[in-house]
């Protein structure tokens, strides 16, 4: 043991091989605070917002330039409630986003979570701080999640807030032809945004277990959105009708569901069974790769 | 003393770590013994092993056999309790080129899940004032000098109080007053009784900051011991300065010391020469070098008598009539050891 510095507060050297630090600290929460502040004090995460928030804006600024409300059935989905109530710019946005800029944006953040920290040569400065490799994964897995969120948000709330300053906000018809208030359509749009999310948390899990397998951050997010693009592909493909439930893109669409009156939760449950899948399999495989991987970066 | 006491008393202590990469050996079997409280030089060419020695002792990477034991507990087994304890710089520092110093170091910090979130930003604070680096601490890194993110990694091993420091090639990209405050800072915290493991690829670096130092070679472990006992082994040589070179030469043969080259000395009288003879061969020369070598007790070799003494072989000569002009023994430098451990030129080891 060295002896205590004089220059350092009496209380900065407890004993070090006893928990002299509370439980949180144990546990991780101090890793996970400083993870996100460092994933939202970049200003990548915080370009990919904007371009994720200008979404919605340009679909509202178009829709309120252009003459008319447009045909119903032509263009992306609700498109034509938006002029009903503006609340539904945000539902919109995410229409036109989850195809591409979500995953696009989840690639980019859970590609880089293990990949990022290995180009950088932090991750072997975390490990033998040490972090736990287990640990690490957990806290890397939660940032992202956290980034699903706010990618999310960043989509349905300034869509709602342009949609409200530009389009009347009133009853809205719903897909099963029924009309809903306001709160009501607020209620929906959140409804919405959690599906979205939810939708996003399997591809997270899949670009962290390729993040796990290599040094090079740009390589395993470009392999997470190319993953992306072959789910939507296969699942686009007739000839292989048994494999589509099972791809994680397959439900990114449905939350229409959610647009009827009543609610139908099947294919919310669905999705979330399905995600859940995907992280207890992705999950699984990036522990086992990471658990026993030589940290040589 | 028994194994159990021994492993007490050793900071670092591997048998026959091995690491291999496919068919490619980077540790051969080598057996490090790091006392407690020493600064132990860990001296090789680049490429010979050491940074892949010191990830296996990390926990970083998987032996492919053999054991290592850090502050007496079997890693990586024990990585969880001997981590907290060991401050580390591996292969040049590694930062978040987007935060500042300060924020680097915070959040490695987070990653300890002992160090206290409380005394967080004194402790910063402090080891950023112990590398020279209070004035650029809220710099971001991107605009740090190789020096400076060199300074900051030590800073990092020093963010809390520990029992063992590895610092692999400490004093890259340093200017020399920089060089000059690592080498202090070293010798403060081993008075401290930390224990230091620097690796580094230049000897003179090691030789004013070590009590000991192994000798790493194409993956293999080839010398071990304090300085003293590496400076001792090796060849020494007995050195006559006299006009009368033939006549010292045949009195040196007469005492079993071949004469093997004479010259003349630089500056001096034209007419003296110089007659060199090797004294005595010390164990723990290059011809065994197949395995550690443990340099302890190689004095003995000079008193068995195998060898005449110095003052002996003066007698001897002016006996014959050699007007002695100078006389030396001559130690192998730690210099000519390393060169003969390791090989010379810039070869990279395979």
């Amino acid at each position: 043991m060295l002896p205590s510095d004089p220059s350092l507060p009496n209380d900065s050297n407890p004993p070090r091989d006893r928990p002299a630090t509370a439980g949180w600290a144990r546990a991780g929460w101090p890793l996970l605070a400083s993870e996100l502040q460092m994933l939202f004090g970049r200003r990548r995460t915080w370009a990919m917002l904007l371009v994720l928030a200008a979404v919605p804006v340009l679909i509202a600024v178009v829709v309120r330039l252009s003459s008319g409300p447009g045909t119903p059935g032509r263009g992306p989905a609700f498109l034509d409630r938006v002029t009903q109530n503006g609340l539904f710019v945000g539902v919109t946005g995410l229409v036109v986003s989850i195809p591409l800029f979500l995953p696009l944006t989840i690639s980019v953040v859970a590609g880089d979570t293990i990949a990022g920290e290995g180009s950088l040569g932090t991750l072997r400065y975390l490990l033998v701080a040490p972090a736990g490799r287990v640990r690490l994964l957990l806290v890397k897995y939660a940032a992202a999640l956290a980034f699903c969120i706010a990618a999310t948000l960043a989509v349905a709330v300034p869509g709602a807030v342009v949609g409200v300053l530009l389009f009347p906000v009133g009853p809205v018809t719903l897909l099963s032809g029924d009309t809903i208030g306001v709160g009501a359509s607020v209620l929906r749009l959140l409804l919405v945004a959690a599906y979205v999310m939810v939708s996003l948390v399997g591809l997270a899990a899949v670009g962290l277990f390729i993040s796990t397998l290599t040094d090079v951050p740009v390589g395993a997010m470009a392999a997470t959105i190319v993953l992306t693009v072959v789910s939507a592909v296969l699942d686009a493909l007739p000839q292989v009708t048994w494999l589509h439930p099972w791809l994680f893109s397959h439900y990114w669409f449905d939350f229409a569901d959610l647009l009827r009156q009543p609610v139908s939760w099947s294919s919310f449950g669905a999705n979330a069974w399905l995600q859940a899948g995907y992280i207890a399999v992705f999950g699984a495989l990036a522990y086992g790769r990471f658990a026993s991987k030589d940290v040589l970066s | 003393m028994t194994a159990e006491e021994r492993s007490a008393e050793l900071a670092i202590e591997t048998r026959g770590l091995t690491k291999t990469f496919g068919h490619q050996v980077a540790v051969n079997g080598i057996d490090l013994a790091v006392p407690r409280g020493a600064v132990f030089g860990f001296l090789g060419p680049n490429g010979s092993g050491k940074t892949t020695t010191i990830r296996m002792l990390l926990g970083l990477a998987a032996a492919t056999s053999g054991q290592a034991r850090v502050l007496g507990r079997d890693m990586p087994r024990s990585l969880r309790e001997v981590l907290p304890l060991v401050g580390a710089l591996i292969e040049g520092p590694a930062f978040y080129p987007f935060l500042s110093g300060a924020a680097n170091l915070h959040r490695l910090d987070t990653a300890d899940r002992d160090a206290p979130s409380r005394t967080r930003a004194a402790r910063v604070h402090l080891a950023l004032e112990r590398v020279g680096l209070t004035q650029a601490a809220g710099k971001k890194v991107r605009a740090y000098s190789l020096g400076m993110k060199q300074r900051l990694g030590i800073a990092n091993a020093l963010l809390a109080p520990r029992e063992l420091l590895v610092l692999d090639e400490p004093t890259n990209g340093l200017d020399p007053q920089g060089t000059r405050e690592v080498r202090a800072l070293v010798r403060l915290l081993a008075a401290g009784g930390t224990t230091v493991f620097v690796s580094s690829h230049l000897l003179g670096e090691v030789e004013q900051m070590c009590t000991h130092a192994a000798v790493m070679s194409a993956g293999r472990l080839v010398a071990q011991g304090t300085l003293d006992e590496l400076r001792r082994s090796g060849t020494s040589r007995v050195q006559v300065r006299t006009p009368d070179a033939e006549a010292a030469r045949r009195v040196l043969a007469g005492l079993g010391l071949a004469a093997e080259d004479a010259g003349r000395p630089a500056a001096a009288d034209a007419a003296d020469g110089l007659v060199t003879a090797v004294l005595a061969v010390h164990p723990g020369g290059p011809d065994l070098a197949g395995g550690p070598v443990y340099a302890a007790g190689l004095q003995e070799s000079l008193a068995s008598g195998r060898a005449p003494k110095p003052e002996e072989i003066v007698c001897a000569l002016v006996a014959a009539g050699v007007r002695v002009r100078g006389f030396a023994v001559l130690g192998s430098s730690l210099e000519d050891r390393f060169v003969a451990l390791t090989g010379e030129g810039f070869d990279v080891a395979q």
